[in-house]
């Protein structure tokens, strides 16, 4: 059976939120590899604060960070807790969602749902 | 140029014409064009950026809801405001954001034209102390001599040769001529030639074009493109490997090149200056630097002269670190005791200002009383065998000398705090084989602090 995998996702509307320090909403998935275990939750954030969101990625075993502009700091602390991070992405996070689950989620990707009309947050 | 043929210039060129980033936001805020500093500092070209909503691309802290943007399109009026963004190497950049609403001919708002110019230079001016980037101190007859200089050099266009030992500030003289020339308002771009491998540094310095090479998947802008209108710095000159002599040679003589993988010619409007710690004309005798590229660099000439030929000037520095370091450790040390003092002035610094002003580092730290006494200064500089009554190293081939400091005499190898706590960590992590929690645990310290040490030393 393949292992479980936590993927948190830092969101802002339907979209990846830009900055990872000012995030107010995440979304967390569980899947076994390629299919969602359950339905996503979304937690919101009281205050924002990079550093309170890397604790709780932690406290939550999150193993795949999916967000936007990231400081230095706070990379290196999540790369160095082994959590696989994709930064610098722009998109609708149900887009991102699906890359990941296929494995093709590459860091400072723009998504096709970034472009356009509809891609306002 | 004719009025109608200003007409055809691409918004792009335009844009690219400007000494800061800059973006033209649609009235849906999505970016319509943004120039080739922007594409630096985000990471993103400009045709993959179109469309995109633009603070997606910034990624810059004015609030979710990009208030300010809107207020300038509902106003009208251009908004000023201090802000950051996060670059794409996950550095948060100050930022002044300059947020003017763009008209058509007939006077309906188009869109806006947002201009971020990075202002993490003046921020770090009002924060710090000292940082070496815009002191220079020396009272000497040799100071003067570089002093009565500088104006000269900044008053001119051509290119300038640094040459002296390591530690003497050449960097900061760099600088110090890019910021009083009238290219101040420009980039200052500094590049290490002896930092890379060659394959690289040429991508590094020329830019490349897309398909250039395997994982060329978009055009970049290398730092002569960058340095526009500016100054670019080659530090460590005489380590450029021979290949790349010529591609500068010829950026110097006819103000273009070709990217890496280019089919076109990039111009260029850039000053150069170029520094280096060795003995050019010995590199050019050994066959391993280009006579033709030394004429060209060395049009004129700056040699800074090692501390121990600056008379007096060793008593000032030491007062200038003491008075820096009191500052930063908040300690109110008063000065040095004679035998300290004493011991100060006689000894040789190889490693010039630099290493002055690690000693006096390490004493401010070690120090608990009100003078600095021999005991708190590092022991290497008890034990060290070049003083200053004893014969010089050469006039600025200093890479031998630096050897035989560190090999015989440095113990600890380091001058200063931090160079000890390096250490310290380096021998546990070899103890532990890379282990950083059993390297942590020898160390007394919890797994995050050594993270945090490692980050702070620049180990990760």
């Amino acid at each position: 059976m393949e292992k479980l995998s936590k993927i948190l996702i830092t969101i802002q509307g339907n979209f990846i939120a830009p900055r990872f320090d000012m995030v107010s909403e995440v979304l967390i998935a569980s899947t076994d590899g390629q299919n969602l275990f359950e339905k996503p939750r979304t937690i919101l954030i009281s205050r924002p604060s990079a550093d309170e969101l890397c604790s709780f990625i932690t406290k939550e075993d999150i193993t795949i960070v999916v967000c936007g502009g990231i400081e230095e700091r706070h990379y290196k602390y999540l790369s160095w807790t082994k959590k696989k991070i994709f930064d610098s992405v722009i998109g609708p996070y149900a887009e991102a969602l699906q890359l990941v689950l296929e494995n093709r989620l590459v860091s400072g990707t723009i998504l096709t749902g970034a472009v356009g009309d509809e891609a306002c947050p | 140029m004719k009025l109608s043929s200003l007409h055809e210039i691409a918004v792009s060129e335009l844009l690219n014409g400007f000494p800061h980033a800059i973006v033209i936001l649609d009235t849906g805020l999505r970016v319509v064009e943004m120039n080739c500093y922007l594409e630096a500092l985000t990471g993103y070209t400009s045709a993959q950026a179109r469309g995109v909503y633009g603070s997606f691309i910034l990624r810059c802290n004015l609030g979710p809801k990009n208030q300010h943007f809107h207020k300038a399109l509902e106003t009208g009026q251009p908004i000023s405001i201090e802000g950051n963004i996060i670059n794409r190497n996950h550095r948060k950049i100050p930022i002044q954001f300059t947020i003017s609403p763009l008209r058509s001919e007939s006077g309906n708002l188009v869109g806006l034209l947002v201009v971020l110019e990075d202002i993490s230079v003046l921020q770090n001016k009002s924060q710090r102390i000292y940082d070496g980037t815009d002191v220079i101190l020396g009272h000497s007859p040799k100071m003067q001599e570089v002093f009565g200089l500088m104006p000269v050099l900044a008053h001119t266009d051509a290119s300038v040769l640094i040459t002296g030992e390591t530690g003497t500030g050449k960097d900061i003289i760099a600088e110090a001529i890019h910021k009083a020339s009238k290219r101040a308002r420009h980039p200052f771009i500094k590049v290490n030639c002896g930092a890379l491998p060659e394959s690289l540094l040429e991508s590094e310095l020329f830019g490349y074009v897309r398909g250039a090479f395997t994982g060329a998947v978009k055009d970049k802008p290398g730092m002569f493109r960058l340095a526009h209108d500016g100054t670019i710095f080659l530090t460590e000159i005489g380590d450029l490997p021979m290949p790349l002599q010529v591609k500068i040679l010829s950026v110097l003589d006819d103000k273009e090149f070709y990217p890496v993988g280019g089919t076109q010619k990039t111009k260029v409007d850039v000053r150069v200056i170029a520094a280096t710690h060795r003995d050019l004309r010995e590199q050019i005798q050994n066959g391993k630097f280009r006579e033709d590229l030394f004429y060209r660099l060395n049009v004129l000439r700056i040699h800074l002269p090692p501390l121990r030929e600056r008379e007096g000037d060793i008593r000032l520095l030491l007062d200038h670190f003491l008075r820096e370091f009191n500052s930063k450790l908040n300690k109110s040390i008063k000065g040095f005791t004679t035998n300290a003092h004493n011991k100060l002035l006689s000894y040789a610094y190889p490693g010039n200002v630099r290493e002055l002003r690690n000693i006096i580092e390490y004493a401010a730290n070690i120090c608990q009383g009100k003078r600095v006494r021999s005991e708190h200064l590092p022991q290497y500089i008890f034990t060290h065998q070049v003083t200053s009554s004893m014969p010089q190293p050469k006039a600025y081939d200093n890479g031998h000398q630096e050897e035989i400091s560190h090999t015989e005499s440095f113990k600890p190898r380091g001058g200063n705090w931090n160079d000890i706590e390096k250490e310290m960590i380096l021998q546990a992590l070899t103890k532990t084989r890379g282990n950083r929690s059993q390297a942590a645990e020898i160390l007394g310290w919890g797994r995050t602090t050594l993270w945090r040490k490692l980050k702070m030393h620049g180990f990760t």
